[in-house]
């Protein structure tokens, strides 16, 4: 029996997904204080696992109904080419990325970064380097989340397939992939040395799981969600992870950390999802599920409305946040690296974020309106809202 | 666009609580290289350190490197400086260093020959200065620690101590070095061993913070390079004998 694809949007999703963004751009700004507020201080999973399974659900929502409506064809094509624009966004910021390094190759000089200065020796030889981005394997530093995305998407359309035809055997296949890939080590190769930062054999678990969630498995876990023993559980594990991570802020505290516990938490893997992030991640999720209902009030307050904003236009606000990460280092080394600007160059980040996305929107509403006398294209991107 | 960047700082400046952390006025005469207490102690040991200060008066050391631990011009980079804090310190011991430094080494070709190193110097010490081109070439973390792992089993079956040390806090570049992966690696592998790890990016973000140096200049003369590395051989000094426990072993015994 096909699970039921739920029909009205849910805008949790939008609000954590635009504060996922927000938080995104904030770490990407180097040295910067004001990233004290982002979650990855206070646990173990951060900002990019609440981006991850958002997208695998609104990505199940949206496509989900295309593939029950107009079949496996035209939803795999319509899948692809979110695929590409994911990809495109992705060269986008490459370029920008390019800009950025040789500017700095050109005008900084220093005896004492002799070193450093040889990450920009890839700019000697730009063919090789163009055509290793081109292939996703070339990996700029803050630009990995992208790529995932992308093969996320290029693989979404059998995965839907599985998922509509039997929910529980293909999450069960996936976490097979999951627990294969840390049995065996598989990841992407990227150049010049080394894998993937996410890699996608394991990150695929986060967004299959949110997809999973979307068609009908998040009904099946209130169940366990409504139980106090559930958050119990996930509250207690939130403040252990809470007590591990102050450790690491204060290494006064670290040896407060008995030897065993240590030899079995450390490494944290980020690249291949660990299991504490991924629980992290489900506590997290779990107790927040629990506290702020689907038809929370201030889901439709003002206050909030800036957040679901740039939630629903995820892809932008993302290359923008990449973007305006870039120009917030630059202005911290050419202006001034100290705290006022770093406060600054965070607040008018978020705010240029928010701007773009009320933009967005409103250019959104505006074509809708006018092409309301006609048929309506059914194309899931506009119509389901974003992917 | 600059001029509204300034007012903005300015107007977070009175009005922030954060402003409160940057002194208005420079205290006088300040030492440049000083380094908070927290960022240079530890609970790991050098013991060969402490044997060979105290019962041979001799200590022989290795610093092995890349690219950061050499500057243009002999007796400027920080293990000459380092050479030199000791030798004002203990002027009673005979103090060798020998550098092995060499640009773009990743820890695991380091690793390659360093038994051979070992075997030919037999120091007491090895400082072990690396992670920044293992950070810029992306290599995967995992070896990473693996190739640390070997490394310190190399150094400590050779008899000797091992410090590391991991990359310079670099402002221009940090956008494009992912450091912070690989200095957690590290810290994380210094703690499971049980060896001290002098933490130059800590240690220079916070010179670079406090107003100490500004590194994000740009510049051709390699007057502040040299001052930043003296005070990098002045700290890393300060580890060795915090670490040896040699704090209470005479300055100076004709005194």
């Amino acid at each position: 029996m096909a699970p039921v694809v739920p029909s009205d949007r849910d805008l949790r999703l939008d609000l954590f997904r635009g504060i996922a963004l927000w938080l995104i751009y904030l770490d990407h700004i180097p040295s910067n204080i004001v990233a004290w507020v982002t979650i990855r201080n206070y646990g173990f999973s951060d900002a990019t696992e609440i981006f991850i399974f958002i997208s695998g659900f609104t990505a199940a929502f949206v496509y989900g109904r295309a593939m029950r409506d107009y079949g496996f064809v035209v939803s795999s094509a319509r899948i692809l080419k979110r695929a590409w624009q994911i990809y495109v966004a992705h060269i986008f910021l490459f370029a920008i990325y390019l800009a950025q390094i040789a500017y700095v190759a050109r005008s900084f000089q220093n005896p004492l970064y002799a070193e450093e200065m040889g990450v920009l020796d890839f700019l000697q030889q730009p063919d090789v380097t163009i055509f290793q981005a081109l292939l996703l394997r070339f990996k700029p530093v803050n630009m990995d989340v992208l790529p995932l995305y992308i093969v996320l998407m290029c693989l979404f359309a059998p995965i839907l397939w599985m998922l509509l035809r039997n929910a529980t055997l293909a999450l069960a296949a996936s976490v097979a992939l999951y627990a294969a890939t840390w049995e065996f080590g598989w990841n992407l190769p990227a150049y010049p040395a080394g894998g993937w930062y996410f890699n996608p054999f394991a990150w695929q678990l986060l967004f299959v799981f949110g997809a999973w969630c979307a068609l009908g498995g998040a009904d099946r876990l209130k169940g366990l969600l409504r139980s106090r023993v559930t958050i119990g559980v996930a509250i207690a594990y939130l403040i252990f992870a809470f007590c591990i991570t102050l450790t690491w802020h204060f290494p006064r505290l670290a040896p407060l950390v008995p030897k065993w516990l240590a030899e079995h938490i450390y490494p944290i893997d980020k690249t291949n999802l660990d299991v504490l992030r991924f629980a992290h991640f489900l506590a997290l999720a779990a107790v927040t599920v629990h506290f702020i209902p689907r038809d929370w009030p201030a889901l439709k307050s003002k206050w909030l409305r800036p957040a679901i904003l740039c939630g629903q236009h995820s892809l932008e606000i993302f290359c923008l946040g990449v973007f305006l990460a870039f120009a917030a280092h630059f202005a911290k080394v050419e202006i001034s690296g100290g705290v006022p600007m770093q406060v600054v160059v965070s607040i008018l980040g978020i705010l240029i974020m928010v701007a773009v996305a009320w933009l967005l929107a409103w250019y959104k509403r505006a074509t809708e309106r006018k092409g309301a006398a006609r048929p309506k294209a059914p194309d899931a991107d506009l119509a389901g809202g974003e992917a | 666009m600059k001029k509204l960047m300034m007012a903005l700082s300015l107007l977070l400046l009175a009005a922030g609580p954060a402003a409160a952390q940057e002194p208005l006025v420079p205290l006088p005469q300040r030492d440049p290289c000083e380094v908070p207490g927290y960022l240079l102690v530890g609970d790991a040991m050098l013991d060969e350190v402490a044997k060979a200060v105290k019962d041979r008066r001799e200590l022989k050391i290795l610093v092995l490197g890349t690219g950061s631990s050499a500057l243009g011009g002999a007796g400027k980079a920080y293990p000459s400086r380092l050479e030199e804090a000791l030798k004002r310190r203990f002027p009673e011991i005979t103090v060798n260093i020998v550098t092995e430094a060499k640009s773009r080494l990743k820890a695991a070709d380091m690793v390659e020959n360093i038994e051979k190193l070992l075997l030919d110097r037999k120091p007491d010490l090895v400082v072990w200065q690396t992670g920044t081109v293992d950070a810029m070439r992306g290599v995967d973390p995992d070896e990473f620690r693996h190739t640390l792992d070997e490394g310190i089993d190399a150094i400590h079956e050779a008899g000797a101590d091992a410090v590391l040390m991991n990359m310079q806090y670099s402002p221009r570049t940090e956008s494009m070095i992912q450091s912070g992966a690989y200095a957690d690696t590290m810290r994380v592998v210094a703690r499971d061993r049980e060896i001290p790890l002098f933490d130059r990016l800590e240690i220079m973000r916070y010179w670079n913070d406090n107003g100490n140096f500004d590194l994000s200049t740009g510049t051709r003369d390699s007057a502040m390079a040299q001052k930043v590395h003296d005070c990098i051989g002045r700290a890393l000094a300060s580890l060795i004998i915090e670490a040896s426990h040699l704090d209470h072993v005479k300055a100076n015994p004709t005194q």
